[in-house]
């Protein structure tokens, strides 16, 4: 190849991006990491959340979700003040692509739910699962053993999140993992990388310096459906009584 | 969305168990009533229903073999089911089903009917030739001994099995509606009267299949039916109808008065989505059709060929609502949201591994298993196998 000076300055910067994104790839191994350590959850502030669907997006992209089926996913609520306790939510092929513009001439309000799987510590999913193969790790992700699954579905409807499906070519189970692949490896969550807002955080509760602590603290946090009682790992700020 | 009314979470759109996890239960509610049926002539000494007896363990066996199928074709991955036996997780309903399963099978249904049989077998494995023979000769395991004292040491355990096999029997069919009524994501399941309702619908179930067999062999013998026999078999499935239906109706009241946070959807639900199979279906033909001419016989004396006709229609109707009730717990269970926001449908499938075809063919498989099961053992009573003979007789 005849690279002469000029060509070869033009191409410094773009190799240079190149390089960058190589390494951001390839992240530091983790061999000390222990799962004893950690409790992992997440933070979801819905006051940030600007439906644009890049959560959607990038788990899709990251865990190969196929198409029609969600690992996490964004509804859009609109809550008027005549019949609050029955909204209108929308998630149009699970928000991947965002919203349609929403009728600001009337007298509700709008908001965005990010939803996904609440890896909850006394979980109905793992409990029902005839053999085992869906379990909450030691550092709090509820996982599936994809080559000992049957694929019974029972895990599916014992979700009361919507959260399991069933994965239409492995014909296993499948959910969030929370990127367990990344986490272990010190990164965050793919939809957390991300989110432009910071509308959702990967927390560790067992890390005394993770700052979900003093949000916990001072903010109006809650999980959804509380009176299923499943101890839910995903924290919501400002969460709606309407939501679902 | 086609076929989406209101907001489902987008991975509730597609339904996961299909009209195979309806016949699941509606076949193992088939086994489980028609071994009480038995267990009323062996346990409870009903001398009436005595010619349905071997009958209804035939039928028993027939339908348990089949029942594990549909639940092997809805899996993702079958080959791994073994799974279930050599690793059960402890908390898990459905992991109780392969030891359930195994049990009633082997040490309640198929020793009760090896030892009824045992002198039957016998005398078969010496009066038979050829493969036959061979085939009762391994029947016999070995054990030839007839003698009146061996017969009477059989008839004792056999009555042991039966009172086992009583609890065995509710067990089997009560751990399938603790399936679906133990899971609180679920309103349209979440209710403790779900397993008895099973269990009462599948007896319910059981007694008029095995009424409906019964004069259906019957008829095709050229025998004549046994009237006291078909009425107290009728008697029994009306007063264990009442029971169900009021089992039933106490569920439907008690969440219509509750009214909680899911009242609406579920209504909404019943009265469009599940309006034909749970009101028309379920309810008025299935149910109080056969309720009330099954109470006419009980008051009037119709003649015995209205009353035939009368256990036939019902016989059928019975079947219609538990299919029914089947139907509209499994599917009607999936329809909503469990956001309350919205509804899905159903759509079968025809010849894929859970449609509609594979429906049909397990349900007269275990009809064409109880065909071969009743010329290898048949169950018809010594004095009309007499009446066969003697019939026969003349012409050979």
């Amino acid at each position: 190849m005849n690279v002469d000076r000029r060509h070869f300055l033009i191409m410094l910067p773009a190799a240079a991006i190149a390089w960058k994104y190589v390494l951001a790839g390839t992240p530091e191994e983790s061999p000390n990491y222990k799962m004893s350590d950690h409790w992992w959850s997440m933070l979801i502030d819905i006051p940030k959340c600007i439906g644009c669907g890049n959560c959607v997006r990038a788990c899709a992209l990251e865990n190969d979700v196929p198409e029609g089926h969600f690992r996490t996913w964004v509804e859009r609520y609109h809550v008027t003040d005549w019949d609050m306790v029955n909204p209108e939510v929308i998630s149009p092929d699970g928000g991947k692509e965002g919203f349609p513009a929403a009728q600001v001439d009337d007298n509700g309000k709008y908001f965005f739910v990010p939803k996904l799987c609440n890896h909850c510590a006394d979980s109905p999913c793992t409990q029902v699962c005839p053999v085992g193969a869906t379990f909450i790790s030691p550092d709090g992700v509820v996982l599936i053993d994809q080559t000992y699954c049957l694929g019974c579905a029972y895990c599916v409807q014992a979700c009361p999140y919507g959260c399991r499906y069933i994965h239409p070519e492995k014909k296993v189970a499948d959910k969030c993992t929370l990127c367990y692949h990344r986490i272990t490896k010190g990164l965050t969550t793919a939809c957390c990388e991300a989110c432009p807002t910071g509308a959702r955080q990967l927390a560790d509760l067992k890390d005394p310096n993770d700052p979900i602590h003093a949000f916990l603290r001072t903010h109006n946090v809650q999980v959804l459906k509380p009176q299923m009682a499943t101890g839910a790992k995903v924290f919501y700020n400002e969460l709606d009584g309407s939501v679902r | 969305m086609s076929g989406v009314e209101g907001y489902m979470y987008p991975n509730e759109i597609t339904l996961y168990w299909s009209v195979l996890i309806v016949l699941y239960p509606y076949i193992t509610g088939l086994v489980a009533g028609a071994f009480i049926l038995a267990s009323l002539v062996r346990i409870f000494n009903v001398k009436a229903v005595a010619p349905t007896y071997r009958l209804a363990l035939l039928t028993a066996l027939a339908f348990l073999i089949v029942a594990p199928l549909p639940l092997m074709f809805h899996l993702g991955h079958p080959e791994r089911s073994p799974e279930m036996y050599f690793t059960p997780h402890a908390t898990s309903a459905m992991a109780m089903f392969g030891y359930v399963y195994m049990w009633y099978l082997m040490a309640v249904l198929v020793f009760e009917i090896w030892l009824d049989y045992r002198r039957d077998i016998v005398h078969l494995s010496q009066s038979t030739t050829g493969l036959k023979r061979l085939l009762y000769r391994v029947m016999t395991l070995g054990s030839d001994n007839v003698s009146p004292h061996a017969l009477a040491i059989d008839h004792k355990v056999g009555w042991i099995v039966t009172l086992v096999g009583i609890p065995s029997a509710f067990i089997l069919h009560g751990y399938v509606g603790f399936i679906f009524g133990s899971l609180k994501s679920n309103p349209w399941w979440n209710s403790p009267l779900m397993p008895v309702v099973f269990i009462f619908s599948a007896m319910v179930s059981g007694i008029a299949a095995v009424l409906l067999i019964y004069m259906f062999t019957a008829k095709m013998r050229k025998m004549p039916i046994d009237m006291p026999c078909v009425d107290t078999t009728a008697m029994y499935l009306f007063y264990i109808f009442i029971l169900d239906f009021s089992l039933e109706m106490l569920d439907l009241i008690h969440r219509v008065y509750e009214a909680d946070e899911s009242f609406r959807t579920l209504n909404f639900m019943v009265h469009t989505k599940l309006y034909f199979s749970q009101i028309v279906l379920q309810i008025c033909i299935g149910t109080l059709v056969p309720l009330l001419l099954l109470a006419i016989v009980q008051v009037t004396n119709l003649p015995a060929i209205i009353r035939k006709r009368i256990y036939v229609i019902s016989g059928c109707l019975v079947q219609v609502a538990v299919f029914s009730m089947r139907w509209n717990v499994v599917i009607g269970g999936q329809l909503f949201s469990k956001s309350f926001l919205g509804y899905t449908t159903y759509k079968m499938a025809l010849v894929t591994k859970e449609g509609l075809l594979m429906a049909i063919f397990l349900t007269l498989l275990p009809l064409a298993i109880l065909w071969v099961l009743l010329k290898l053992l048949p169950p018809w009573p010594d004095k009309e196998l007499a009446y066969i003979e003697a019939a026969a007789a003349p012409t050979t």
